[in-house]
């Protein structure tokens, strides 16, 4: 079966001031129907702005210099301003970090969830409402019938980012991207958020490209995973395998940096140090050909110094990963 | 940036010596009337805590939004007025300090806030940022104030040309190094770290960590750190304490806390920060509470948790239930202890 979403060698630059900026250097990912890819790292290393190529939706400034995204076999980046009129929303849809910035606090919810519905699906306004009221059921607002009528403000943070979820998957769309969907939400609301949206992907079908730095929702969450490094996807594999096996360095670190809760009578010893990863992300523009990690790489060899960076070496069918000392350093 | 020192290994200076006693601390805010003729409605932000934080140790607060966490922060601050209750520091109780005596205090408690890009004066150099404190509090001759700063940005692991620079030419993680060594500059006793990894990015917040802990460890520092990352908690803090709007529900050591948590809410927390698998599918299951958390206008009477509690009973609808001793320095506020079953954190089963 041909994959919902399929994108192949994708790369998007920056205007500066002398020339091109590399952002997203060829980005390929594929996401089937009901699977969930997920894209993982720092801040600065190109996930927002893949999540926004996707839509067509990068800012000024920003280009797609190559590749492809084809959504449900259409050309996305071909599509005329009507043609995507006709995605966004209907086949693809977003879910954002901040819902408090991304809903108008002029209009209800339900004029919002509704408007969705009376664009793509020309339904009238009552019966639109009517369907709004059963989305907010679906993602479990209580007191639908009262709440399609409040307004943004009225509601809590989980609230909003559940209206901003029905509001996403109102036509059913073949593809949600969901872009940090709960680092703004409290612990205990974050779980109900993954469950809710684990929950919905099995009953809609959905596939979802989920845009987190939390390796905890990636393992509950994500069929795939795709790690990425200044712009760059430095490692790719089935979730469980590459959580399981990281093999980059820069996935390793990732995963050892993040203080693990211990539960139970053992004996945990406080005052060990946590595991690090020295330094930060290269800033736009100082990207070289070589190895973008081999500054902070703790396993940085001659080979890393004196060739360019690795294309993504398959290691088996499950994983594949850009390294050029994977096979040496692992564990 | 890192050093990766060897502070770890020196013994930690914690010591059974009380900095901090926090005694029935209330702090209200108004919010308006109910109605143009209603009664005067009031946030019960913090609602009568007390605690006690040991010199040398990290003392950890844990809560969601609206729990009164950073209020408790700021209130120990004194940044923000208590409506009662004592804040006794080194012996003194600041609550009631004013003016100059209030000033010349705040040398022994500083501050570290969550968002670094806020934090500091974006015209102002990093140099200046740092020597500000010691200027104000007039610490130092000049020229000793001047190797102080050199002294600082190399404590927090910053090149002594930093000093020349602006907040929008460092990092993240750089600019919180900043916020840290002004806050180390007047070498106080305390601070209080609130929220302050929970904006960076998991690397960066691994090296903030790792920098706060090399400090205690050199300096004997007591830290009361804020965070609603149980992981970060468990990693960071001696003692922990549990807050629900205005409350604290639970207070325990660390150990303690994370094999034998006895309050809901703690095992709600427990549940939705457990490490994923079998574990924490059987914890989501049966402890994770569902909803949001109420506002913190007017609560009603009885538990506060009353409304999200799975074991929920009438008691707890109508009588507040008072924190009570359950172990050595473990103390839970639950009608329902050794009533309602615990989770059962053994891998198996």
């Amino acid at each position: 079966m041909a994959p919902v979403l399929s994108v192949q060698n994708l790369s998007v630059s920056m205007k500066g001031s002398k020339g091109p900026v590399p952002v997203l250097e060829n980005l390929s990912f594929d996401v089937a129907q009901g699977k969930t890819m997920a894209l993982v790292g720092e801040s600065g290393c190109g996930k927002s702005m893949t999540a926004l190529a996707i839509m067509r939706l990068l800012p000024e400034d920003f280009t797609v210099t190559s590749g492809s995204i084809v959504l449900d076999g259409e050309d996305v980046l071909a599509a005329a301003p009507a043609q995507l009129r006709g995605l966004r929303g209907n086949k693809m849809s977003m879910i954002f970090q901040e819902p408090m910035t991304a809903l108008n606090p002029l209009f209800t919810v339900g004029d919002q969830i509704g408007e969705v519905l009376r664009q793509h699906r020309k339904l009238s306004h009552r019966d639109a409402t009517e369907q709004t009221i059963n989305f907010l059921k679906a993602v479990q607002i209580p007191a639908a019938e009262k709440r399609v009528h409040a307004y943004p403000h009225q509601l809590s943070g989980g609230m909003r980012q559940r209206v901003m979820i029905a509001m996403a998957l109102a036509c059913r769309p073949k593809l949600l991207i969901a872009d940090e969907p709960t680092t703004a939400l409290d612990v205990t609301v974050q779980a109900q958020i993954f469950d809710l949206l684990s929950q919905l992907q099995d009953e809609t079908e959905t596939a979802i490209v989920l845009i987190t730095h939390d390796l905890g929702a990636v393992a509950e969450l994500a069929d795939d995973v795709a790690v990425l490094y200044a712009g760059r996807c430095i490692e790719k594999g089935t979730s469980h395998e590459v959580i399981a096996h990281a093999r980059h360095p820069y996935t390793r670190g990732l995963m050892a940096c993040v203080p693990h809760l211990h539960l139970g009578p053992t004996t945990r010893n406080a005052r060990t140090e946590l595991e690090e990863i020295p330094g930060m992300v290269p800033p736009l523009g100082a990207r070289g050909l070589d190895c973008a990690f081999l500054p902070r790489c703790t396993f940085a060899g001659d080979v890393c110094r004196s060739q360019p960076q690795p294309p993504l070496d398959i290691v088996d069918a499950h994983a594949a990963v850009s390294c050029w000392r994977h096979q040496e350093i692992a564990p | 940036m890192s050093d990766g020192t060897s502070a770890y290994t020196q013994p930690v200076q914690a010591t059974s010596d009380i900095l901090l006693d926090i005694n029935d601390l209330v702090v209200h805010f108004p919010a308006g009337r109910r109605g143009m003729f209603g009664p005067p409605s009031k946030v019960h932000a913090v609602d009568g805590i007390s605690f006690r934080v040991r010199r040398g140790t990290t003392f950890g607060i844990v809560g969601e939004s609206g729990s009164g966490k950073s209020t408790t922060a700021q209130a120990v601050m004194r940044l923000i007025p208590a409506t009662s209750g004592q804040i006794v520091f080194g012996g003194d109780n600041i609550a009631n300090f004013r003016g100059e005596r209030l000033r010349l205090a705040r040398s022994k408690f500083q501050i570290v806030f969550q968002d670094p890009f806020s934090a500091l004066d974006p015209r102002r150099r990093a140099g200046e940022l740092i020597r500000e404190p010691l200027d104000l509090l007039g610490i130092g001759s000049p020229r000793q104030r001047d190797a102080r700063v050199r002294q600082l940005l190399e404590e927090v692991g910053l090149p002594p040309q930093a000093a020349d620079l602006f907040p929008h030419q460092f990092s993240g993680g750089q600019r919180q190094r900043l916020c840290i060594a002004r806050a180390m500059a007047p070498e106080p006793d305390l601070i209080v770290c609130d929220e302050a990894v929970s904006a960076l990015d998991v690397a960066i917040q691994a090296q903030i960590l790792n920098l706060l802990k090399k400090l205690q460890c050199e300096r004997g520092l007591t830290y009361i750190f804020i965070s609603h990352d149980l992981g970060v908690i468990q990693h960071f803090c001696d003692d922990i304490a549990v807050m629900y709007l205005g409350k604290i529900v639970e207070q325990a050591p660390a150990s303690v806390f994370f094999s034998a948590p006895c309050h809901p809410y703690s095992w709600s927390l427990i549940a939705a920060a457990a490490p994923p698998g079998s574990l924490r599918n059987r914890l989501k299951q049966g402890y994770l509470v569902k909803g949001d958390p109420p506002s913190p206008v007017d609560p009603p009477p009885g538990c506060r948790f009353a409304q999200r509690c799975p074991f929920v009973i009438e008691k707890c609808r109508n009588e507040l239930p008072i924190l009570k001793f359950t172990g050595p320095d473990h103390f839970v506020a639950c009608h329902r202890t050794g009533d309602a079953k615990p989770p059962d954190f053994s891998a198996s089963t």
